[in-house]
């Protein structure tokens, strides 16, 4: 009974940092039309920005996540937008999928080239300590992410639902051409949606890299578990991401310790195809309509 | 008089407590041109939809030339000889004019092995040739169906609806966005092809000179139901459609 | 285009295809043989894609399925023409299976689906060691023996699998020319007006799927006998990736777009090589750039350059979508 409690709570607190990286996805897919195959390399890079900032301008760790975040935002935000998704996404989503994807091995390879290949120690914001909850072991840090990713959902749900800029981000989404009409500065929306996809990547990439250590080769499973988060939890509302994140996290949690570990992978993969075959609109989204 | 060559009986459709289509039946005889029209939110195209087996009608039944087709699929209706025009976005636009007027016919021929190893173009080139020249669509024969004129398209959208000799064409507001001369380039090439083949069409349509012009007979509705029903003076002079158009 | 310059033209490519190893070295040879393996794959992917509008990412899956059917047949003692047939039928039922998804969904849909079962193939060749070798792969397939004509050497198994790879596109060109080519190009324009035509739209997107797949196989059951050691790695959704890339690169939809494609593919890296380390960056950066400036592929730039001389009609912005109904 602990240890499922114990597998529970973990499951959830990587599921949280997942949700993340699922709301990002879906945002930046709903607001803009941009599939970013790259969203795993997205969580992979900005803790690279930290480690050089730290490691070859001698910055301590605090000041390095917040260049680590404004270097995120610019190269995976502003510069994505301009460079990548704008020019290529009149030409149709296959396009745009194969440029993501080139996108995800070009910073891949730019960092196994230009950094090192092997895993690098990353510093934990929170102290590792574990501690004891009804029997079951479990580490303060996967209590610290856990809150802080569901903080983060909280205070961006409460964003796009009670601000002005939130409202016309969710405008732009559901139509972008009403809204355009409707006096929404429909560019500067998706501009944000980039933004605010960058920065909860850099995020989550300061939760999980402690855990999985920084390598080149992250983004693979991180982007596919993302993927699947996003699709299975549903596009309709951002809880879905939220959802589809934990509950992949604790699945796969789940089943790792219990069923198999061979085919851990297989779990998220075939709740995909199944969820894509019977329920596109995902578990928590609704047939109709698009939102943010 | 022969058999109907559409029936449609009883059909009730509502959208969540709205009831967009109350009890509509009627009949339509070969050769007949049937207009049917109506005020917004008269119901007429939910009434369409389900005569084509998009909508599934909560009551009620269609019959063409005598068979049930109300849970038919739309490739299964064709095969049945209902053609049909879209509203909009309705050809193929990176293939030939040509091409999209032999596609329209080569799934009635043969079967799909004997298509794989058949003549490229089913054998229907000159088929598709006649009925491009009569829609008088010669010159634009090898030109990709996208580059074409709204109009045209619409032209290329009806030859598509005919190629396979069809014994009703349902055409889905097909003045639309038309102009003044290809309308009535298109309203006579209609009454010509009737004419001279008897084909039954049945076209629901906001243009009122259009239909009045065009049709032989014409159906109104009015909040799901039908109001008037005769030959085009009629229902020109009739005070109930007046009304009803004017908001009564 | 005139009558007899396309002909002539794919006289000379043959020619071409025939003279090219002719006194080159192994490596060579090999690499040009590894391009008719992928123009195949790129192939089927092309007809899958280009011609039917259906994107999938688990092109490498059928490559794999063809080529351990072929390999354990082989190893067992079968003869590869009686191996690799078995595999193309093992393929076809696969590939319609993964149609079904098709019927039901679209797009990035569609895309993260056969990404998905791309990644189920790889999981199961890796962890079902008892059958597939696991990650050590399989080793030692032999390359078929024809009596008179061993294709043990490099030369004579090159010549083999262009004698496989012209018949693989006269059976393409077939296809493609033929009523169903045109089907499927509806399917790929506007589903719903092909529907309302009585095209089976059902039926046509399994098949695209299935004869893509087939051909997927095809190039798997070439690959055992060329390379001689297949382990899953070599499958994975980043070399379907690279068939996809080559579809794309090439011009999707055109018939020799999958062998300019695979050509350009395959061939860059190897002259990227001598950049080490940075050939990927440098490759995976050319993609992005090619993508931005020639998104139809490159065989759509002659398209472009003719455009520039000689404006044509063009087809109207707003006739992307297909018919949509009310």
């Amino acid at each position: 009974m602990s240890q499922l409690l114990q597998v529970l709570l973990s499951g959830l607190a990587t599921g949280s940092i997942y949700a993340l990286v699922a709301i990002g996805f879906t945002l930046v897919w709903q607001a803009a039309q941009t599939v970013n195959f790259a969203q795993g390399e997205f969580v992979m890079l900005p803790a690279f920005f930290v480690l050089v900032a730290m490691g070859y301008f001698g910055l301590p760790f605090l000041p390095a996540l917040l260049v680590g975040l404004v270097l995120s935002v610019l190269v995976l935000g502003v510069l994505f937008k301009k460079l990548i998704a704008e020019p290529i996404l009149p030409h149709g989503g296959i396009t745009l999928i194969i440029a993501t994807m080139a996108l995800g091995i070009f910073l891949k390879e730019s960092v196994k080239e230009f950094y090192s290949a092997e895993a690098q120690p990353f510093p934990s914001i929170f102290p590792n300590d574990p501690i004891d909850i009804f029997g079951a072991v479990v580490s303060l840090q996967d209590l610290f992410n856990l809150a802080i990713s569901l903080g983060v959902v909280v205070v961006l749900t409460l964003f796009l639902n009670r601000t002005r800029t939130g409202r016309c981000m969710q405008a732009t989404a559901q139509n972008p051409a009403v809204a355009e009409i409707l006096g929404v500065d429909v560019k500067r929306m998706i501009l944000y949606t980039f933004l605010i996809n960058a920065a909860l990547a850099a995020l989550a990439s300061f939760l999980i890299t402690p855990v999985y250590l920084a390598k080149f080769s992250n983004g693979e499973t991180l982007g596919l578990i993302a993927f699947i988060a996003a699709i299975v939890g549903g596009f309709n509302q951002i809880r879905g991401a939220l959802v589809g994140g934990l509950l992949i996290g604790v699945l796969d949690n789940l089943t790792a310790t219990y069923v198999t570990a061979q085919y851990r992978a297989a779990l998220p993969l075939v709740l995909l195809i199944v969820i894509i075959m019977l329920r596109p609109q995902g578990l928590m989204g609704t047939s109709e309509g698009r939102s943010v | 008089m022969s058999a109907p060559v559409l029936s449609v009986r009883n059909i009730e459709k509502s959208f969540g407590g709205i009831q967009a289509v109350r009890g509509v039946s009627f009949d339509v005889h070969k050769g007949e041109i049937l207009g049917l029209i109506g005020p917004n939110g008269s119901g007429k195209s939910t009434l369409f939809n389900c005569i084509l087996g998009q909508l599934a009608p909560d009551a009620g039944e269609v019959h063409v030339t005598g068979r049930n087709v109300s849970k038919m699929r739309a490739s299964d209706l064709n095969k049945l000889g209902v053609g049909r025009t879209f509203q909009q976005l309705s050809v193929f636009p990176k293939m030939t004019v040509l091409d999209n007027i032999i596609l329209a016919g080569q799934e009635h021929h043969g079967t799909m092995l004997s298509r794989l190893f058949g003549p490229s173009d089913a054998g229907l080139t000159q088929q598709a040739e006649q009925l491009i020249s009569f829609f008088r669509l010669t010159h634009l024969r090898d030109a990709l169906a996208g580059s074409l004129s709204y109009g045209q398209q619409k032209l290329v959208d009806a030859a598509m609806a005919l190629m396979a000799g069809p014994s009703l064409v349902l055409l889905d507001e097909p003045a639309g966005g038309v102009n003044l001369t290809m309308l009535a380039n298109l309203k006579e090439r209609l009454v010509t092809y009737n004419a001279e083949h008897g084909t039954t069409f049945v076209v629901i349509e906001h243009n009122m000179e259009f239909v009045m012009s065009l049709c032989t007979r014409i159906i109104v509705l009015a909040e799901g139901h039908i109001i008037a029903e005769g030959k085009p003076e009629e229902i020109r002079a009739n005070q109930t459609v007046i009304d009803a158009y004017l908001g009564g | 285009m005139k009558r007899w310059l396309r002909p002539l033209l794919l006289v000379l490519l043959l020619v071409l295809a025939i003279i090219a190893p002719l006194g080159q070295g192994n490596y060579i040879v090999y690499t040009l043989t590894s391009w008719l393996i992928f123009s195949i794959a790129a192939m089927g992917l092309n007809l899958t894609l280009g011609y039917a509008g259906q994107i999938s990412l688990a092109q490498a899956s059928f490559m794999a399925i063809g080529a351990y059917t072929t390999a354990l047949l082989t190893l067992a003692g079968w003869h590869w023409v009686l191996a690799m047939p078995l595999g193309l039928i093992l393929c076809f039922a696969v590939g319609l299976l993964l149609g079904y998804p098709a019927l039901r969904v679209k797009g990035h849909f569609l895309a993260f689906v056969t990404l998905a079962f791309n990644t189920l193939v790889f999981l199961i060749l890796r962890n079902e060691e008892w059958l597939t070798g696991g990650s050590y792969g399989l080793v030692g397939m032999p390359r078929p023996d024809f009596g008179l004509f061993s294709t043990m050497k490099q030369l004579p198994f090159y010549y083999f699998t262009l004698g496989i790879t012209v018949i693989a596109s006269l059976v393409m060109w077939g296809i493609v020319r033929s009523p169903w080519g045109r089907a499927f190009k509806a399917l790929r324009e506007n589903p719903v007006r092909a529907e309302s035509l009585g095209v089976d739209t059902r039926r046509i997107t399994l098949l695209a799927f299935a004869i893509g797949s087939v051909y997927g196989g095809l190039a798997g059951a070439l690959i055992t006998p060329l390379v001689q050691f297949i382990e899953p790695g070599s499958f994975g959704v980043g070399h379907s990736l690279r068939i996809l890339l080559m579809v794309v690169v090439g011009g999707a939809g055109y018939f020799f777009g999958p062998f300019l494609g695979a050509g350009v593919v395959i061939m860059l890296p190897e002259m990227l090589r001598f950049t080490a380390g940075y050939y990927l960056i440098i490759y995976s950066a050319l993609v992005i750039v090619m993508l931005v400036f020639v998104p139809s592929g490159l065989i759509g730039i002659g398209g472009r350059l003719r455009e520039k001389f000689r404006p044509r009609r063009e087809v109207r912005a707003d006739m992307r979508e297909g018919a949509r109904l009310q």
